[in-house]
């Protein structure tokens, strides 16, 4: 192996550590899926476009000459109100058909914000510089932007917090009730819609809290929201449906992928790789399920 | 009722030959109708008849593109020279070597695309439901993006394809393209007819009401599934080669793998007509071009707005397709054994 990667171990720290920091912001975005996926049943092809239209929020705060980290905290909260709309306007009639369905329709949603996104905002890549500075580690050899950090830190802090408000709160029990069962959360008096349209909010305001996240961190654009859905989907597929630990891990896990890969491959089949990879892991979980003669359904 | 068929088919026949002379100012929208029935009805095979719903047909067009384009170059000058920039003005195609290198170009790509489905076929289709509909959603966005990062076919600055070679007729190139589809789509149309008559096409649908049933019938599930893609991925990969002519120039994500315009096409004009019937997609994909071209006219720039919201509506309100809707209306015109007490019956307990 003549990569670079390999040569300069320095360099392949930095790749790790820019892997897991990303690959948790990758997480936060991939339990909203979980969530969603698991409590309503509905596979979110919109979930990158809320996480850009999260980002473009924090963005217009910076633009006005507001340190655009408190997009953390307004960022969900618009987004959480368009996430109940959009729940309102359209979700709440897939609910209980056929999967492919749902995807079709929040694929609409999708080409939808997408473009509207592009008008609203234009077709430039944007970034909201926060100012943070850098940490250099191991004699300079390491640079670590301290709004990598931040970002991962203020997830970690969202999704613990979420953590533990499913757990405790009467909504929370609410929808997790209605996740293992709907129909009997129903008789025993629980108001499964205002779940589902409070689950695909909160579902949005994570969205909103990694996209603001991300504008801080890199860099968003209108069209940059499928690879976020796919990553999410591939992450949930590895971890399963309400495993957070696994949300967790398989997240910081695609982070570090993608970071090799971009060293590796080249920058422009970074994208490609991360498609191809769900299609890999895919495909190696049917022959793995068909050696019992069962499938992925 | 075979009279009937006969006219219907005559009228359409006869339509499509003289239209390009009728309206000579709508040749290439009416080739580009053509190409979209094709993979509209290809899209039936996979997702209307054996109910394996696919974002992933959109691979198997761009490939085709791709190959046709650089079978025809390649055969008669070095592909790497031409993509490197401005290959069309240092080489020039005779019109043999144009013809000639087309019609070896078609032919190899509807082989090779059929070939890939039946490689990739048996560890995709062993998918079932959103996670095959996901997983050709990525295949397809990986082909794209990995396909602009190959040097040879142009990489991101995109591949124009020959031009098309002086010949005496200002409106021969509209007329061969119009005329190269229309035979496609002939073609297409009757295998698929040929095909919606045999027992395959009972196995496909038995696929798709209960797989596992299918198989507990002694129905070797898998072996029809991959025949049923590599016959979606045949037509597609023609309908693909003579889309890249027609355009002239390929761009990985824009033109060839373009997942979020043809391959979201195939599905909505699919549903719009009607899915598993033969003449749902016709009809669907005829007036999807229609109000596309009027939006993509008129409303110029609000087109994917339009077409979003199209795909919200279409999806939750009419889900059935027209053909659906005419088949719950008109139930007798499909073959249907009607009980006009039992009908009525059914309607009150709903």
């Amino acid at each position: 192996m003549d990569f670079l990667i390999f040569q300069v171990p320095m360099l392949t720290l930095q790749a790790v550590l820019d892997g897991l920091l990303l690959g948790i912001l990758f997480a936060l975005i991939a339990y909203g899926m979980a969530l969603q996926w698991g409590v309503m049943n509905i596979i979110n092809i919109a979930q990158g476009d809320l996480v850009i239209l999260g980002g473009y929020i924090a963005y217009f705060m910076y633009l006005y000459g507001i340190h655009p980290a408190w997009g953390v905290i307004v960022s969900p909260i618009i987004m959480y109100f368009v996430g109940v709309i959009i729940y309102k306007l359209v979700i709440n009639k897939v609910v209980d058909r056929d999967l492919f369905i749902s995807i079709l329709a929040t694929f609409g949603i999708s080409i939808l914000f997408m473009q509207l996104m592009n008008f609203a905002f234009g077709a430039d890549v944007v970034l909201a510089n926060s100012g943070y500075g850098t940490t250099m580690l191991f004699d300079n050899s390491v640079t670590l932007p301290n709004s990598k950090i931040f970002s991962a830190f203020i997830s970690v802090v969202f999704a613990i917090g979420l953590v533990i408000y499913m757990k405790k709160s009467k909504l929370g029990r609410a929808i997790r009730a209605t996740a293992q069962n709907a129909r009997a959360a129903k008789i025993l008096g629980v108001d499964t819609e205002k779940v589902y349209a409070a689950t695909f909010g909160i579902n949005a305001a994570l969205c909103g809290v990694a996209g603001a996240l991300i504008s801080i961190t890199f860099t968003i654009h209108p069209y940059m929201g499928l690879p976020y859905t796919i990553r999410s989907f591939m992450i949930v597929i590895v971890a399963g449906l309400g495993n957070l630990p696994g949300v967790a891990m398989s997240g910081m896990g695609l982070g570090v992928f993608e970071e090799f890969a971009d060293y590796i491959l080249g920058t422009e089949f970074r994208i490609g790789s991360v498609f191809l990879l769900l299609v890999l892991i895919l495909v190696y979980r049917r022959f793995k399920l068909s050696r019992k003669r069962e499938y992925l359904k | 009722m075979i009279k009937n068929n006969l006219i219907i088919y005559l009228a359409i026949l006869i339509f499509g030959l003289a239209a390009p002379f009728v309206f000579p100012a709508f040749k290439v929208q009416l080739s580009i109708l053509c190409i979209l029935i094709i993979l509209a009805i290809t899209w039936n095979v996979q997702g209307g008849e054996m109910g394996y719903n696919t974002f992933g047909n959109i691979l198997f067009y761009g490939l085709g593109m791709y190959l046709c384009a650089s079978v025809q170059v390649g055969m008669f000058f070095p592909l790497g020279e031409w993509t490197e920039g401005g290959g069309e003005k240092t080489f020039v195609h005779t019109p043999t070597q144009f013809f000639q290198g087309f019609a070896f170009g078609l032919v190899v790509a509807a082989i090779v695309p059929a070939i890939v489905a039946g490689l990739i076929g048996y560890s995709i289709l062993g998918l079932r439901g959103h996670y095959f509909a996901i997983c050709t959603l990525g295949l397809g966005v990986a082909a794209g993006e990995i396909s602009g990062g190959i040097e040879i076919i142009g990489a991101g600055q995109g591949f124009t394809t020959p031009p098309f070679p002086n010949v005496d007729r200002l409106e021969a190139r509209g007329e061969f393209f119009y005329f190269c589809s229309f035979i496609v789509l002939i073609f297409t149309f009757l295998a698929v007819k040929a095909i919606y008559s045999t027992r395959f096409k009972l196995v496909l649908n038995a696929i798709r009401d209960n797989e596992d049933k299918a198989e507990a019938m002694g129905i070797q599930t898998m072996k029809y599934k991959i025949i049923g893609w590599m016959i979606s991925a045949f037509f597609c990969g023609l309908a693909g080669g003579i889309m890249g002519g027609l355009v002239g120039y390929i761009d990985s994500t824009d033109v060839a793998f373009d997942g979020r315009e043809m391959g979201v096409f195939m599905v909505l004009m699919a549903i719009l007509g009607g899915k598993g019937t033969l003449w749902g997609p016709v009809i669907g994909a005829t007036l999807f071009h229609i109000f596309k071209e009027g939006f993509w006219t008129f409303f110029l720039g609000w087109q994917y707005v339009a077409l979003g919201v199209l795909i919200v509506v279409i999806v939750i309100y009419f889900p059935e397709g027209i053909m659906g809707w005419l088949r719950e209306k008109y139930p007798e015109k499909f073959g249907e054994v009607v009980d006009e007490a039992d009908r009525k019956a059914q309607v009150t307990l709903k």
